[in-house]
């Protein structure tokens, strides 16, 4: 399985990347790379093992549905880089 | 002796019978920044006034009596992914460069509950993501005993503060060895708790199923001191864990009579010969003082890198989506909401996040996800029993930290996969969720090489009793660089 230039557009793409020619034929060429070495846990039969997400034996873990307090909006905006009415402001969605 | 070579609880000692004031050794702690980070360049931000000002709340405290906090009137560095408020937080990304936190983390405010002091906030690789602190978007941290050299990474600004005497102790974060490597480097103890133990709200994710906080110190006491208070139960932290916190400084006695320890062959392949050297030699000390040691194997040791960079990339492709310009953070100036997300993304950056950032996304994506992303948590699952195998027989495993000394600044860039197998030795470890320290044990051509001695999850006290006697049985921990 090897990565064409072409995929790793598409991977851009879906990873909202925009990446210049020079980047895309070095993650092209290094992606390959580590791909092939990754090929490497192949050598090994899983048909019969368990995926691990997560070392701890934990499922869901719930609380009460209790109503907290929450952040000031003073603060929740104080990094936006746009803001108006209490709101974070960006280019139209829609046309 | 200098007030840097006292013990943190000589310290509080000393502060608590007011022969030292909090104010006095916040000072010094200052000037020795001013000396010498402009050589190291450890910090990426300073909190000088906020620190002078707790200072003198602290002396007054004492004046008045108060309660004392564990770690009252302790100068420490904090690593820049752990959101501090009012004290900017960048993650040394261009991306965050601005960012001013709302909140701090839970580790953080358990430093604070303490007593404790900051006085700044460390570099590292960008959003923790190397080995050499090449990939901070700001500087690049010299290693204190070379400054030719990397302090290893990504915490590299926290073990490089506290080996060239510019914070009494750091918190830094581990996800593939990111505390224990650097602090081998650089000559320190470092320490990644069992996965869960430390509470992750506030530390910027970059793999959650295994990014974890812990402290690098000067010594093994330390260590224990400060994992004391900030470890525990967060509800904040869903997978933190809510199991008893034993008394960390109790288990410190000394003895390893008939401690078993296993030291597994794969550990040893392909090491530099003067680390494997000291890692022998250590194994003889400990040996001397009662313990046993045997040859064992961990059999799928050499999956570990290729299923961690699977496994890290693709979760953190995931959480670095969150980056996309609009609540805070760099913001490109577009007319369209779409392209606002790529470049945005595309500036705030740098290529080993983006290269990460495509690895995840790629491994996740239709067609490949049971290729890679599944098929490297089935190997996370067997690398897991190797660990859970030999803990049946042994208390702990003991081998080197990392297979090298510190190499030098720009010889590894050009080669990613080149860079990853320098955490060959603490990734299966990352990936098992076991706790783990770094202690020094020797030197090789005048660079530190560190010993990591690995336990069963949430018996970090083992791990520290080790650690600790191997210590004070030895001398290497005592060495300072001179700078």
């Amino acid at each position: 399985m090897s990565i064409q230039t072409k995929d790793v557009q598409h991977v851009a793409k879906l990873a909202r990347l925009n990446l210049s020619n020079e980047e895309q034929e070095m993650f092209t060429e290094q992606l390959n790379a580590i791909l092939q070495y990754a090929e490497k846990l192949n050598e090994l039969d899983t048909d019969n093992v368990q995926p691990t997400t997560h070392v701890l034996h934990l499922s869901n873990v719930l609380r009460d549905d209790v109503v907290q307090e929450s952040l000031p909006a003073e603060k929740v905006f104080r990094n936006a880089p746009e803001e108006e009415d209490g709101q974070f402001k960006v280019p139209a969605v829609l046309e | 002796m200098t007030l840097f070579d006292l013990r943190l609880q000589e310290l509080h000692d000393r502060l608590h019978s007011k022969e030292l004031s909090v104010t006095d050794l916040v000072g010094e702690a200052f000037a020795a920044i001013k000396e010498r980070d402009g050589r190291i360049q450890a910090y990426l931000a300073l909190n000088e006034e906020g620190a002078k000002q707790t200072a003198a709340k602290l002396d007054a405290k004492l004046s008045g009596g108060e309660a004392r906090g564990l770690l009252f009137g302790l100068p420490a560095g904090i690593k820049d992914n752990m959101v501090t408020e009012g004290l900017r937080t960048t993650c040394a990304s261009q991306f965050l460069k601005n960012y001013d936190p709302i909140y701090d983390a839970t580790a953080v405010t358990k430093l604070k509950a303490a007593d404790a002091v900051t006085l700044g906030k460390l570099n590292m690789d960008e959003f923790a993501m190397g080995g050499s602190n090449e990939n901070s978007s700001f500087q690049v941290t010299r290693n204190p005993w070379d400054l030719t050299r990397v302090p290893g990474g990504s915490s590299g600004g926290s073990a490089a503060a506290v080996a060239s005497g510019q914070a009494y102790f750091t918190l830094g974060s581990d996800t593939g060895g990111s505390i224990r490597q650097p602090a081998s480097y650089c000559g320190v103890v470092g320490l990644k708790p069992t996965y869960g133990r430390v509470s992750r709200y506030g530390l910027v994710a970059f793999a959650s199923s295994l990014d974890q906080i812990g402290p690098v110190t000067k010594n093994v006491e330390d260590a224990a001191y400060v994992l004391q208070a900030i470890s525990g139960y967060d509800p904040k932290d869903s997978t933190s864990a809510n199991v008893e916190l034993p008394d960390y400084l109790s288990a410190l006695t000394g003895d390893v009579k008939g401690l078993r320890i296993a030291v597994p062959k794969e550990y040893l392949e392909g090491v530099d010969p003067k680390v494997k050297d000291a890692v022998m030699e250590a194994l003889k000390t400990l040996e001397s003082l009662g313990a046993v040691w045997e040859e064992v194997s961990l059999p799928h040791t050499e999956y570990a890198v290729a299923a961690y960079y699977l496994l890290a990339s693709s979760e953190a492709s995931s959480n670095l989506s969150r980056f996309d310009g609009v609540r805070y953070g760099v913001r490109a100036d577009s007319s369209n909401l779409l392209e606002l997300y790529h470049e945005s993304r595309s500036q705030g950056f740098g290529p080993e996040v983006k290269r990460r950032i495509m690895l995840g996304t790629y491994a996740l994506s239709s067609g490949y996800y049971d290729a890679y992303y599944l098929k490297a948590q089935k190997v996370r699952t067997l690398i897991k029993q190797d660990f859970d195998q030999t803990f049946e027989k042994y208390d702990v495993i003991i081998g080197p930290t990392a297979p090298t000394t510190a190499f030098p600044i720009g010889s590894q860039v050009d080669d990613p996969l080149t860079m990853y197998l320098n955490d060959i030795l603490t990734i299966p470890v990352s990936l098992a969720g076991v706790p783990a320290i770094s202690v020094p044990c020797g030197f090789a051509d005048g660079l530190p090489v560190g010993l990591q001695i690995i336990g069963k999850a949430f018996d970090e006290s083992t791990v520290l009793r080790t650690a600790h006697a191997f210590e004070i049985h030895t001398e290497h921990h005592k060495r300072r660089p001179s700078l």
